[in-house]
């Protein structure tokens, strides 16, 4: 089983610091080959449009990398208000907590290592 | 009627956060609750956003105001962009000039109670929202 890049935003990011968190991100999960993104966001007390335009493109650069993202403790308010902004945090998974998160990504890469054997059976 | 008022200048991204913050102070003052605080702050981000985006930034007035036996925020964005063309379209989901979701604008309008805008071109746009305490 691969490995995890754990995150845990602890302030309100402003937009630079987002757009870094991003590059960072996606260098970090080249560099360690990590299989699962997992991005802890309890103490961000807003996600605007532009925040989860961020997460959304981590997950999918991750992604493209062979590695899933989850995003975990989304405060509910944050989730009530997401919807009816309007956003649909496409291309990442989300879990209630880190735990839950650690679960998630265990079984996602799980069943896809299985997958992975049995193309290699069906072309070999 | 306005109980207390503040402005503040919007100049870089930077001013973003703290411009939030000082939104949240005067929710919390007037004692609103918690989700009507969080969509209160994620419109103002978003206007605030825009308006630094499009308008080469501007001044947010903060107040706390009372109509009747309700209280409330209203926010004045005021910048000297270039202004909208056409602001149905602008208000419209998914319709974007620059590289966003193109939520800003329709998303804000859904989070609060009130919700105004005046554009000329050429010469800015002033967006006016007011999130009430139990609306």
């Amino acid at each position: 089983m691969g490995h995890f890049l754990l995150v845990t935003i602890q302030i309100d990011l402003y937009d630079r610091l987002a757009t870094n968190l991003e590059s960072d991100l996606v260098q970090m999960v080249n560099k360690t080959g990590a299989r699962g993104v997992l991005i802890d966001i309890s103490a961000l007390s807003i996600v605007d449009s532009f925040m989860g335009r961020i997460l959304g493109n981590i997950g999918s650069m991750s992604k493209i990398m062979d590695a899933e993202t989850v995003v975990v403790g989304m405060q509910p308010a944050v989730a009530i208000t997401l919807i009816e902004l309007g956003l649909e945090l496409k291309g990442v998974h989300t879990a209630l907590n880190v735990e839950k998160g650690m679960e998630l990504l265990k079984a996602k890469i799980g069943s896809y290592g299985e997958e992975l054997t049995e193309d290699e059976d069906g072309t070999e | 009627m306005v109980l207390n008022k503040d402005e503040m200048r919007i100049e870089k991204e930077q001013d973003v956060v703290p411009f939030r913050s000082r939104v949240k102070e005067f929710a919390v003052k007037i004692g609103m609750g918690l989700v009507n605080q969080t969509k209160l702050i994620t419109a103002a981000s978003e206007l605030v956003r825009n308006m630094l985006k499009y308008g080469g930034g501007g001044i947010v007035v903060i107040e706390a105001i009372t109509e009747g036996r309700d209280n409330g925020i209203r926010l004045t964005f005021k910048d000297k962009g270039p202004g909208i063309k056409d602001i149905q379209l602008a208000m419209k989901d998914g319709f974007t000039t620059g590289k966003s979701l193109g939520v800003g604008l329709p998303g804000a309008k859904r989070l609060v109670n009130v919700f105004d805008i005046k554009s000329i071109v050429g010469e800015g746009t002033t967006v006016s929202i007011i999130k009430w305490k139990n609306g």
